[in-house]
């Protein structure tokens, strides 16, 4: 028997299986598909202080190996997230994170205190990577100080765990994660989106109406195994681990790397029974590979 | 309910130039896709699915005809598949046109530019059925882009027009609107340009507009086809809420 269990700050996770933010909408959509109630947790789509309605179409493009997006964190505002998209969820009794985004330290402050009106709500994670938005976002990503400064704040405000999501849009990964994890982290999740560019041919123009989209999918795999493996070697808090995973074989991966769980984005789209086929077939790869448990896997990469 | 199906090629012809017809066997998408819904298709070699729009269905013979144009390496692939090869689908996806809403019309004019123009045509022949009588306007770049024309000719008067004049009328199909008899309801798909053009000529009509836009997941998680609209919320999406909208519901 193989044991997929994960504990973390917060999350008892039943398998270490959740789809990423902003590829998952709330749930929804997919839970025609299949009982969510099988995913380890789910991480709900940003929120913000007010109702956000995104950037100009088009927001997406396929790349090689990926694609690139550019939502602009389109959502209903945290107060109807709580109110109508948290009690959603809470049927499927799994961990429910909720992604918080901001463009002041303000906003990330007022989000997480409407979300402490929500009994249901298991962990945050801390969007401070986003690449699509103007203002704000992504400026908290890129310096360890204000990374460090918004995980205070947020800490300050919030009753759950707060897993802060890292730009790989860094020069040092590992001087972010320190800063973060100071600053009282109970974890990490990696990575967000990598900012790229695609020029369409026919308009001579960027094709993608925010002109940059971060790209995702198996393209940045690579890249979120060293930046994963680099971040463990130099800090102790849990990782969630994310960045083009299609199979289990991939989720195997960023566990060696140093992830305790991991997130699906990008794969939902092509297969949207990308999440329950993966915990399928996760305890065969794990066995094959010589584990008996998630937890074992976890950063065996490092010796 | 959108399924995540297997579909047969039970055969694929170029019917205009980069224009694809593909007839796909599937008893669950044949007994449930309505006009104006789309397929979402996946293609071996890339990360996203391709919307494509169904331009007939057989549920006897458990078939679905889709056309797409050859515009860019996902359909290039697509349209490599051999006759016998299955594809994988999600579908069908999206709300199509109304068909029974509100008052039954006596007439409706249908217009399809380029690509638009498949899912016009399953609406007409469901029309015809309900003994909707039907005209249409289909439009082209040019004589060797032309599809469907006698296709059209048996659901009604058919106006060709093609943006350069080499076959049928010169101009946009907007230019031969003055052609067309009295009609109670018009139904439309194609590029935006062209939406925003028929709606802006038939303001106070009674009309249905379905849109093409890039998408992600194509079932309504991502929010990347989304369009702006007067009400409450300031947007709906593409793949979930239309393709096709009422003409007076979306901000173009």
């Amino acid at each position: 028997m193989i044991d997929l269990s994960v504990t973390l700050p917060g999350l008892n996770l039943q398998n270490p299986i959740m789809p990423a933010s902003g590829c998952f909408g709330f749930g929804r959509e997919y839970s025609q598909f299949y009982d969510l109630g099988k995913l380890g947790a789910v991480i709900m789509k940003a929120a913000t202080g007010e109702a956000r309605l995104g950037n100009k179409t088009p927001r997406v493009a396929e790349t090689a190996s990926g694609m690139l997006n550019a939502i602009g964190l389109q959502n209903p505002g945290v107060e109807k997230i709580v109110e109508t998209e948290i009690p959603f969820l809470s049927q499927f009794h799994i961990p429910i994170i909720a992604n918080v985004a901001g463009s002041t330290i303000e906003e990330y402050e007022k989000v997480v205190t409407v979300l402490n009106e929500s009994t249901d709500l298991a962990a945050i994670e801390l969007n401070i990577s986003c690449p699509n938005v103007k203002e704000g976002g992504i400026q908290f990503g890129i310096d360890p100080e204000m990374a460090a400064t918004v995980t205070e704040k947020v800490k300050k405000r919030t009753r759950v765990p707060v897993y802060v999501k890292l730009s790989p849009n860094v020069t040092n990964i590992v001087d972010m994660a320190k800063a973060i994890e100071a600053a009282g982290a109970d974890g990490l999740s990696m990575i967000n989106t990598l900012t790229g560019m695609q020029i369409h041919l026919p308009s001579k123009a960027p094709l993608i109406a925010n002109k940059t989209g971060g790209l995702s999918g198996p393209a940045i795999k690579p890249i979120a195994i060293r930046m994963i493996y680099e971040v463990k070697q130099h800090v102790t808090i849990p990782i969630i681990g994310m960045g083009g995973i299609e199979t289990a074989e991939d989720v195997l991966e960023f566990l060696l790397a140093g992830a305790d769980a991991v997130a699906i984005g990008t794969a939902n789209f092509l297969n949207p029974f990308v999440c329950p086929d993966i915990i399928e077939q996760l305890p065969a790869v794990l066995k094959k590979y010589g584990f008996t448990s998630v937890k074992e896997a976890t950063g065996g990469a490092h010796q | 309910m959108i399924k995540k199906e297997a579909m047969k090629i039970i055969s694929s012809k170029q019917i205009a130039t980069d224009t694809v017809e593909m007839v796909l066997e599937n008893e669950y998408i044949s007994n449930h896709a309505t006009p104006g819904q789309f397929l979402h298709i996946a293609i071996t070699g890339h990360t996203l699915r391709r919307p494509l729009s169904i331009a007939a269905v057989d549920s006897k013979a458990r078939t679905v005809t889709i056309l797409f144009k050859i515009i860019g390496s996902g359909t290039e692939t697509l349209a490599t598949y051999q006759v016998g090869e299955t594809i994988d689908v999600l579908g069908p996806n999206g709300n199509g046109f109304p068909v029974q809403t509100g008052q039954k019309p006596a007439t409706v004019l249908l217009i399809g530019g380029g690509i638009g123009v498949p899912p016009i045509y399953f609406l007409g022949t469901q029309l015809k059925k309900f003994g909707i009588q039907v005209q249409s306007i289909i439009g082209f770049q040019s004589r060797d882009y032309v599809f469907y024309e006698n296709e059209f000719q048996a659901l009604g008067e058919t106006f060709v027009v093609t943006n350069d004049g080499s076959y049928g009328y010169k101009g946009f199909v907007t230019d031969v609107l003055d052609k067309t008899s009295r009609f109670d309801r018009y139904y439309s798909c194609g590029p935006l340009p062209m939406l925003r053009a028929v709606s802006d000529n038939l303001r106070g009509n009674e009309g249905y507009l379905s849109f093409e836009e890039r998408m992600g997941c194509g079932v309504g998680a991502c929010y990347a086809c989304v369009i702006p609209t007067e009400d409450e919320a300031g947007y709906k999406k593409i793949c979930q809420d239309g393709p096709v909208f009422r003409a007076n519901e979306v901000i173009l």
